[in-house]
């Protein structure tokens, strides 16, 4: 059998040795619970399981030349990133709760958490929670808990899949959530200082925001604290190679997405949400956190801390409900901010905005087709109107060979026109020439 | 050892990016932009392979020994499974392309994985049907009692309270109480398992439900657990059983043949897949058909020509608990897994595991205090009362010994429910070789603690460091290196 070591000879002495009989076993459950029905098919072996699966492989389409972004994107990940974290030290290890055996998996945590900090300009990270959405949610979790209050405003220009998902949580709490229109591409500030209250939590606000656009949240921020409410801001990480970060506009929690950061796409996981914030109200951070001390003989050890916020210790009473994380996409996420490094993510960033912006030159040159708002300044997406419904004109780019983009009106009302574009630094000037032909050709 | 960052050395680069083919055409505003780079490393592509295998070198995993982690189901990860997650024709999909205009016909190898491991889930624990969302145990817990609330929105019952045995995982307390239910606790029997009597004190109809694991965190099956799962039901409530222990039972006995009504089980724990040094794994969440339609979206459906699909339009759906559709590489993990075993193999598992836990306590129960004796399933809970009151030695300084024997210790003082508590589960895929050399070490731990118990005390030598200060830690918080 496969994968259960011993043989049926041992299992039989084994049994003899202890005094019992194979049924015994399990005599202690209830006759009339064993299963009625297990009609699971046979086992395959290897080899057999292999072909199926790679049969199964082939039935989806990778071949696209890929545009499709929307918080989950198409980046270059180095051969040495998987190398590194194909170490079966660090994949088949557990949540290290033994620190002298798991020295590896703590440093490890600690300098992503120190990455991340110098990232976003924050003094504290957590371990990483599930995913962007998730993070963001716990983040606004947070900022009920640090102010005590009610209330929580969200941008529209925040990933709609964030904003649905922080809906399901909420609806058996009572919190009520506050939703600003955003029509120019940016927050707009009027709707958003005027809802400020002071039963506020917290403003939750996205950059690049699903759009692309770009924004400075210097003044929301003011604002926020002003009426002792905080800022939470997702962020792209792999802008912050470039952009302005959230620490220096003074934002109180910042979440965002960690897959552009060596994971691929995969279907939709695993990935990683990272959460940073201010030294203050670190002991509200839910998530686990790595920290430095000394061993008895004074030499560095790391060690989790800070447990009594956390639900085996606290139960009910815990800053969250989190026990496995995304350990080994944090891992995923250090390797690869150190194989780039300072100068290679700068480049990296830089990369995207150019031939995003390349791009939007070359689309906007196609008669009929123009950017969707007023506000100039994008990172690595953009929107753009085209004659024709958006979601009809993906379709026919596919039969082209092009994921070129997600049709807006999927989650916005009267955009059935519009088509969100990314670019990332994968794409090639050829790439980005074809696409602006067959985008031509079909309209 | 140096931090990553204390090797940096200015100018140095790994990864160089492709040269830029496209002309700039527009520049940022500046006061939009960062005005420093971040303070990343600047090391060479070696520097950085040799830093991680170090720290690769510092960590223990099943691959490096035997990690017999009660609760943790640290069984052997199969290689085949972690290649066949780094196919491309998984790794490079991109999760919004079902979401266009027949795009899911570009899926649908991803998604028929999806639905047959839905299927085949089902057939294991007899429910009728799975979201595959949930990214892990406790996440699921939390999707359970959403779907558990929402059901109870439905019928327009007014419920406040999820009853807990004190003997439960820390995450179901903390998952009840941040769906917005108040925790009521049910202590255990002298037997082990949750006292039935204070169970039926406690039902009323403010009670939405009830959280188990079956076996419970001693290890030990629950006779009255269809009793208990109708008593619920009695009063509307739901029962909710957490699969963090199915490896005792899998093949075996089913979740749903007991009456629970809501199973999340970890795929990474039963299913095999590994758990990453802290995730990512996966936590599924099946359910009755009564609460079908309760379930987050989307849901892979089957079409009648045989295709798969996303359905959306599910008005009673709790809604979007994940942006996608789970894990997805952990599910494909755990289905190669499910394939590969098979009807037979799948029985086995339970069969080994359950022989192996009760051959470690049958050979530790003279040395160690066993408090509730019986037939155990898939783990065995011993107590080092004994050692503490003799000899002053702790649960916590004989898993450091252990470490210097080469192993990774049990988990200790959980559950809180015994004192000085030591929870050995050592899976089925351990041999008895394996077992017995583990049985010796913990023979010689407790002859060591007898006569020369302040050698315990300066346990573990052998690790790149020994017992860390931990108070300290908490003390003088350092988290970061700015």
């Amino acid at each position: 059998m496969p994968f259960i070591a011993n043989t049926v000879e041992q299992q039989k002495q084994m049994l003899a040795d202890i005094g019992l009989k194979k049924e015994d076993l399990f005599a202690d459950i209830p006759k009339e619970l064993i299963a009625h029905s297990f009609n699971v098919p046979k086992g395959l072996s290897e080899q057999q399981v292999r072909n199926h699966l790679a049969e199964l492989a082939g039935k989806n389409s990778i071949d696209l030349t890929c545009f499709l972004g929307g918080g989950f994107y198409d980046h270059f990940i180095p051969a040495a990133v998987y190398s590194i974290i194909s170490r079966s030290e660090f994949y088949t290890a557990y949540t290290p709760y033994q620190p002298e055996l798991s020295q590896g998996t703590l440093q490890a945590i600690y300098e992503y958490q120190s990455a991340i900090c110098r990232l976003t300009d924050m003094e504290a990270a957590n371990a990483s929670l599930y995913d962007g959405g998730t993070a963001m949610y716990e983040a606004m979790m947070m900022a009920l808990r640090i102010t005590r209050r009610n209330k929580v405003i969200i941008d529209d220009g925040v990933n709609p899949i964030y904003r649905v998902m922080i809906h399901s949580y909420t609806s058996n709490l009572n919190i009520r959530l506050e939703q600003t229109e955003n029509t120019s591409g940016l927050c707009d500030r009027r709707q958003i200082v005027e809802k400020i209250d002071n039963d506020t939590a917290a403003i939750i606000v996205q950059n690049p925001n699903f759009f692309g656009c770009i924004d400075d949240f210097t003044d929301i921020a003011e604002a926020a604290h002003e009426k002792g409410a905080l800022l939470i801001v997702s962020c792209y990480p792999i802008s912050l190679g470039i952009l302005k970060t959230p620490g220096a506009m003074g934002a109180d929690i910042v979440t965002g997405e960690g897959q552009s950061l060596g994971m691929p796409m995969s279907f939709g996981g695993p990935y990683l949400g990272y959460m940073a914030t201010r030294m203050k109200h670190v002991r509200k951070m839910p998530g686990r956190i790595v920290g430095q001390t000394k061993d008895r003989l004074g030499r560095r050890a790391f060690v989790l801390t800070l447990q009594a916020r956390e639900q085996h210790i606290r139960r009910d009473k815990a800053t969250s409900n989190i026990c496995s994380n995304e350990a080994l996409c944090a891992l995923t996420a250090l390797v690869y901010l150190s194989l780039l490094g300072k100068e290679g993510l700068k480049e990296t960033a830089q990369l995207c905005a150019d031939k995003a912006s390349y791009a939007y030159q070359r689309l906007t040159a196609i008669p009929g087709v123009e950017p969707h708002f007023k506000a100039k300044w994008f990172f690595n997406e953009f929107v753009l109107d085209l004659p024709r419904e958006a979601a009809d004109v993906i379709a026919k780019l596919i039969e082209k060979g092009f994921a070129a983009g997600f049709p807006l009106s999927r989650y916005y009302k009267g955009m059935d026109n519009s088509i969100l574009i990314s670019v990332t630094e994968k794409r090639t000037k050829q790439e980005i020439g074809m696409l602006a032909e067959a985008l031509e050709s079909v309209l | 050892m140096k931090l990553i960052f204390e090797k940096s050395v200015t100018g140095r680069r790994a990864v160089g990016t492709s040269p830029k083919d496209v002309p700039t055409t527009i520049n940022i505003q500046k006061k939009l932009l960062r005005r420093r780079p971040a303070e990343l490393p600047q090391l060479s592509e070696l520097d950085i392979v040799r830093h991680f295998t170090e720290l690769s070198r510092r960590n223990f995993g099943v691959d490096t020994n035997f990690y017999p982690l009660g609760s943790c189901t640290m069984k052997y990860n199969p290689k085949v499974t972690e290649r066949i997650a780094s196919y491309p024709g998984f790794t490079h999909l991109h999760p919004l392309l079902p979401q266009l205009r027949m795009g899911g016909m570009l899926t649908q190898g991803a998604l028929q994985v999806i639905y047959e491991t839905d299927l085949l889930l089902r057939e294991i624990t007899g429910m009728a049907g799975f979201t595959m969302q949930p990214m892990a145990g406790a996440h699921g817990e939390l999707t359970g009692i959403m779907i558990a609330a929402a059901y109870h929105r439905d019928k327009g019952n007014k419920k406040t309270t999820v009853l807990i045995p004190d003997s439960g995982h820390g995450t179901n307390p903390a998952s009840a109480a941040i769906a917005g239910y108040k925790v009521t606790s049910i202590p255990t029997d002298k037997n082990g398992v949750m006292d039935i009597e204070i169970l039926k004190k406690s039902l009323n109809d403010e009670v939405a439900g009830l959280m188990l694991t079956c076996p419970n965190t001693l290890g030990l099956f629950n006779p009255h657990i269809k009793q208990i799962c109708d008593l619920i039901h009695r009063v509307d409530g739901l029962a909710y059983y957490d699969g963090a222990n199915l490896n005792a039972i899998v093949g075996k006995a089913r979740p749903g043949d007991f009456g629970f009504d809501i199973v999340h089980l970890n795929l990474h724990k039963t299913f095999a897949t590994p758990h990453g040094g802290g995730g990512p794994g996966a936590g599924p969440v099946g359910v009755t058909e009564k609460l079908l339609d309760f379930l987050p979206v989307s849901v892979v459906v089957k079409r009648s020509d045989g295709t798969y699909a996303l359905e959306y339009d599910r008005p009673k759906s709790i809604g979007y608990i994940a942006p996608f559709y789970g894990n997805f590489l952990v599910i494909l993990k755990a289905y190669v897994y499910i394939l590969m075993l098979g009807k037979q193999g799948l029985e086995r598992v339970a069969e080994n595991a359950v022989l192996n836990a009760n051959y470690i306590k049958e050979k530790l129960k003279d040395y160690y205090e066993l408090p509730f004796d019986g037939i155990c399933k898939h783990e065995c809970v011993f107590s080092a009362s004994k050692q503490l009151q003799e000899n002053d030695i702790h649960a916590f300084d004989i898993a450091k010994a252990l470490i210097d024997k080469g192993f990774h210790p049990p988990t200790v003082y959980f559950p809180t429910i015994v004192k000085e508590s030591m929870m050995i589960e050592p899976t089925e895929t351990e041999s008895k070789e394996t077992l017995d050399a583990f049985i010796d070490a913990m023979i010689e731990i407790a002859e060591t603690a007898k006569k020369d118990p302040a050698k315990l005390k300066e346990a573990p030598i052998t690790t790149p460091v020994s017992r860390p200060d931990e108070t300290a830690a908490a003390k003088d918080l350092n988290i970061a290196c700015l």
